[in-house]
């Protein structure tokens, strides 16, 4: 017993030491409360991996203007009380965080309040709040790229030009089959106003979480026989809803999913049953001039963080590269801004973020060009991008189906987006404006 | 040497009946109150209050709850998160419904609907007993989060079905920074839990226990079944819905009706087998472990360096290991060890 | 009334009972021998799952020679959890054995992800998950052939477990320990080795269970939530009665599905996540211990 004290004692001194080694000074620092175990753990260690592939290659090609990026990775298990713990750790370590990615709603929304008060800015790429759009309400969250409400827009948009036509909606039927949680509920805003505007029927199916057991939605949706079925689901509810579809003889061409519906990890399960999926996404899939100069410099070293290389390129692999790529760009902003060739802080960091300008000429330079659309983020608009793509699954990778990005109704996502901020601040009893740098 | 009840005479029935009959126990209580309320909120760590200190006493009261209800008086629940959820989304409602209504007064009333949503879904307890009662109170748990998602009113509409708690404030005071939150909840938990030692040694504590060692022997000799059990689920309701508008107004500050989900009731139940099943301590102590192990071991692994998806996947296989551990090394709980603990310190340093 | 699409409904719903049944099996199984509530089968079934996928790509088995690689991958997990975890704790009241399971459940869960990876895989098995033409054409109801055949090989394993029961010697000793431990002990039966077998039994179970639910959801780590859905199963048919478990997974299945498309669309939907539970409830009212579950005897 007693040397069983002892040896905790001794390995928490050492960690304590370890861990107190770790801070470098001079370095920027992002703290990224990850998730690798768990039921969301496929998707999590990817898009995770990506963006630290990312800055790995950053740093061995010299850091931003000299300035090394560096991180750390806190197990949240998806679980909000977790992700909050980390984030409180994480968020004081190696001169302050600057910039956090929880990829997760739940935890985004605990740490949503404490941001301002940190000055930290947090990203939520492609999932979150959607009225965090508007900077003025929500100076420190970025909903980049898109937020759902774009997304569900720009699906509508899609499967309208589809039929030939936004008018060609009228008079047809859509099932938005949906993950029974606040993730699910989210685009509903935008889908009923599109409803009432183009005519088409709009079919709310819910699946109670986690959704392995879909037999009676999809014999409900046999039975309304839509023209097509927007899957809103997470987790395990997306490969079993492809495979309950083809179970029930409803071919998948007519299936629009998510993009947290569309990555290899819904797919590859489903086995066959995918051929034919079509989902949103908001990378084009595909090899790029960064991927090689990954497997170069960074896999070829033996520094690639996903243990298996065929992953590089993934749907996940992808997102991550993409948020990496924002950061980076952020940093090379603050910096022309604040000073170059030392670390920002994360109130410039967050300038920095809403000053994005990523064209294509920009996106060229870095071996990404059209992997994601242009971004260009302002104190208004913290999305910066809107636009979507739809890819199909052909049974081994994930093809572009869209050769140009889509945009679905910007007005009429701007117009949700600033009913709802205003609601959140009136609760909240905070006076929208901009934040001077 | 130290602890020892020499010289310590009860002279009247009220001394008798005291929590805490040795003085020593008494100074060690008072120690650690007035650190907990005087010193930590000086000198910790922001980060020790707002992510380690509030969710521990948030889950130490949740666990009370949870105690009172499967320690004392033996009804098994896994409905524990629900109740929480209830007590949250209610308190939410009554300070956004009713203007100006005191924040604890909201929190009281928010506890007050999970006690009646607990005695709705006790009542099975008056047919079924043992796992099939656990099972059935994860009815409660499906049910009562279903409710809160499907039930627009209860979000104030919200789209996306989220609610985002109101600032805390009693009399003008506000409560924002970390060290204010921690001394409110401090202060609710540390009542509550005071209230709880005492329902315990009184009769409907007693009466609780009858019913947990053998029910059929409790209503012969006239204790009424319904009544105590009925009486045992709003009162472990109650604690666990006061816990759940902490967790939200406190802590979280956002929370969706999934938060409260089937991994929290279990996280709660674990926090009682592993602190020790009827006792007020053991709530604590199963609190403390579930909060602080986890980063502990996120820490340790941080310190190994090890490859993040290896080190996440270890940390559960350590959780898991050291809840068998601990379960073989005493299956009565860290309360238990404690209790021990103290009686070996009784006759320190004399071996027996 | 479409009388066509309420019998889909209906067949789908018995179908999915019948999966929902054989992980249940595997707690009856446990629960029956030693009066362990194995909160780890929901793992179990993830873990030979996965390790079958894992033989599969890793080292390149064929289904075939992964199965039984996976086998004896399961009567090892099986001894070990006895030897490790259920020795030790051998007189210890129902709950802390419950709890043992639980920290059991991580510590599987922890390995299966830590040998295998995170990633997601799938399973082909050689049977087609389309509906049946011959049904199709015949009624013009859509069964898919897969759950048929599921439920054709759920019932051979209950023949099998039923057989061994009946006929082998482990199988009257599982039943002697199933009655009265002490009892078993008096007339020489090795209580420990009994309990091995039975672990390794289950994890057998586990495996056909995992083969066909990875094959219809993909191997993933939801996997193990599927013991939740049985656990209704459970307490609609009682602890210790496997035919209760079919006939509880029948029940449940059905009503579950049918509730779903007939009640649903007028409160909402999604109620298939409470709805077994209530509907269970409402039954152990009646029958507190359950269809075919052992009646308690309370005595002072």
């Amino acid at each position: 017993m007693k040397s069983f004290v002892l040896g905790i004692a001794l390995a928490s001194s050492i960690a304590a030491t370890a861990s107190s080694a770790w801070a470098q000074p001079a370095e920027q620092f992002v703290a990224l409360p990850s998730y690798r175990v768990g039921p969301y753990a496929a998707g999590g260690s990817g898009f995770y991996g990506g963006i630290i592939d990312y800055f790995n290659l950053v740093n061995a090609n010299g850091g931003v203007n000299g300035v090394k990026i560096s991180w750390e990775e806190c197990e949240t298990e998806y679980n909000p009380s977790r992700g909050v713990e980390c984030y409180e750790r994480l968020k004081t370590k190696s001169g302050g965080a600057t910039v956090v990615e929880p990829l997760s709603t739940g935890i985004a929304y605990g740490i949503l309040d404490r941001l301002p008060q940190d000055k930290i800015p947090m990203t939520t790429l492609g999932y979150g709040r959607s009225d965090a759009a508007n900077g003025k309400v929500f100076p420190y969250v970025f909903p980049l790229i898109s937020n759902y409400w774009s997304q569900a827009a720009g699906m509508v948009r899609y499967l309208g030009e589809k039929s030939g036509g936004m008018n060609k909606l009228k008079g047809k039927k859509i099932v938005h089959l949906y993950h029974d949680s606040a993730f699910g509920k989210e685009p509903l805003p935008v889908l009923e106003a599109m409803s009432a505007q183009y005519g088409f029927e709009l079919v709310k199916i819910p699946v109670a979480p986690p959704g392995s057991e879909q037999q009676s939605q999809w014999l409900q949706i046999r039975q309304a026989r839509p023209d097509h079925v927007i899957l809103w689901g997470w987790g395990v509810m997306n490969s079993v809803a492809i495979k309950t579809a083809q179970r029930n003889g409803f071919p998948r061409e007519k299936m629009l999913g998510v993009w947290w519906a569309g990555s290899e990890e819904d797919t590859v399960p489903s086995g066959d049953a995918a051929k034919g999926y079509t989902s949103m996404t908001f990378n084009t899939p595909g090899n790029y001039p960064l991927l090689d100069e990954l497997r170069k410099k960074v896999y070829a070293g033996g520094k690639g963080n996903l243990q298996d290389q065929s992953r590089i390129g993934s749907v996940y692999h992808m997102r991550g590269l993409t948020a990496g790529v924002m950061y980076v760009e952020a940093m090379r902003a603050a910096q022309e801004k604040f000073g170059k060739g030392k670390p920002v802080s994360g109130e410039q960091l967050r300038w920095g973020l809403e000053n994005l300008n990523i064209d294509e000429a920009r996106q060229k330079a870095l071996g990404v060009h059209n992997m994601f659309p242009t971004v260009k983020t302002s104190c208004d608009d913290h999305e910066g991008s809107g636009a979507v793509k739809v890819q199909q699954w052909d049974g081994k990778a994930w093809k572009a189906v869209t050769p140009n990005w889509i945009v679905g109704d910007k007005a009429l996502v701007r117009k949700l987006v600033d009913e709802s901020s205003a609601k959140y601040s009136a609760e909240k009893k905070i006076a929208p404006a901009c934040m001077k740098s | 040497m130290f602890y020892r009840e020499a010289g310590q005479f009860k002279t009247s029935y009220e001394a008798d009946g005291q929590i805490l009959p040795i003085r020593q126990d008494r100074i060690a209580l008072i120690a650690t109150v007035a650190v907990a309320l005087l010193v930590l909120p000086l000198a910790a760590s922001p980060y020790m209050l707002s992510a380690i200190l509030i969710p521990f006493l948030i889950f130490s009261l949740a666990a009370l709850g949870l105690n009172i209800l499967t320690g004392y008086a033996g009804q098994l629940s896994l409905g524990t998160a629900a109740f929480m959820a209830v007590g949250a989304f209610a308190s939410y409602n009554f300070v956004l419904r009713v203007p100006g209504l005191p924040l604890l007064a909201a929190f009281a009333l928010g506890g007050l609907c999970a006690a009646l949503v607990g005695m709705a879904f006790g009542l099975p307890s008056l047919r079924i007993r043992g796992f099939y009662l656990a099972a059935s109170t994860l009815a409660t748990q499906f049910f009562v989060v279903w409710c809160l998602t499907k039930i627009g009113w209860l979000t104030n509409y919200s789209s996306s079905g989220v609610i985002t708690a109101q600032k805390m404030e009693i009399l003008g005071y506000a409560f924002d920074t970390p060290a204010r939150k921690y001394l409110l909840v401090l202060a609710v938990v540390a009542i509550l839990t005071l209230l709880a030692k005492n329902m315990i040694r009184s009769n409907v504590g007693r009466s609780w226990m009858a019913v947990r060692d053998m029910d059929v022997a409790a209503e012969v000799i006239g204790i009424r079944l319904m009544h105590t059990k009925l009486l045992a689920f709003a009162v472990s309701s109650f604690y666990c819905g006061v816990a759940g508008a902490l967790y939200a107004f406190a802590y979280l500050g956002t929370v969706e009706p999934e938060a409260y989900n089937l991994d929290l009731s279990f996280r709660i139940l674990f926090m009682i087998i592993i602190g020790g099943v009827g006792s007020v301590l053991g709530s604590y102590l199963g609190a403390a472990f579930i909060v602080l192990l986890p980063v502990f071991l996120n820490i340790v692994a941080h310190g190994l360096a090890l490859p993040t998806s290896v080190a996440s996947n270890l940390e559960l296989m350590v959780f898991g290991a050291l809840i068998i551990f601990f379960l073989i090394v005493e299956p009565h709980g860290l309360a238990r060890l404690w209790q021990i603990g103290k009686e070996k310190l009784r006759l320190w340093p004399f071996p027996h | 009334m479409d009388i066509n699409f309420f019998a889909e409904v209906l067949i789908g719903g018995l179908l999915s009972g019948v999966m929902y049944a054989l992980v249940a099996i595997g707690f009856v199984l446990i629960y029956k021998a030693s009066g362990v509530f194995n909160f780890a089968q929901g793992a179990m079934v993830f873990f030979a799952a996965l390790t079958c996928v894992g033989f599969m790509d890793k080292f390149g088995l064929s289904l075939w020679l992964a199965i039984p690689a996976t086998v004896l991958a399961m009567i090892i997990l099986g001894l070990a959890i006895e030897r490790v975890v259920l020795r030790p704790l051998v007189n210890q009241p129902e709950i802390t054995l419950f709890m043992a399971t639980i920290g059991l459940a991580f510590f599987i869960e922890g390995l299966a992800q830590l040998l295998w990876g995170s990633q997601v895989h799938k399973l082909d098995i050689p049977i087609e998950d389309v509906p049946s033409e011959y049904l199709m054409d015949k009624f013009n109801i859509i069964v898919s052939k897969f759950d048929l055949i599921a439920a054709a090989i759920c019932g051979v394993m209950v023949a099998v477990l039923a057989l061994m029961f009946a006929k082998t010697k482990v199988g009257r000793a599982l039943r002697a320990v199933a009655d009265d431990h002490q009892a078993a002990q008096a007339v020489g039966i090795p209580l420990q080795r009994i309990w091995g077998i039975l672990w390794a039994v289950a994890g057998m179970v586990a495996l056909v269970a995992g083969l066909l639910w990875g094959a219809r959801n993909g191997v993933q780590f939801a996997l193990t939530f599927i013991a939740l859905k049985a656990l209704p199963v459970l307490i609609l048919g009682g602890f210790t009665s496997v035919p209760g478990a079919i006939v509880g997974g029948l029940i449940i299945g059905a009503s579950e599905k049918l509730a779903e498309v007939y009640i649903g669309p007028h409160v909402g939907g999604g109620i298939e996540g409470w709805f077994p539970y209530v509907l269970a409830l409402l039954f152990l009212l009646v029958r507190p211990e359950g269809l075919f579950g052992e009646k308690i005897i309370r005595r002072i």
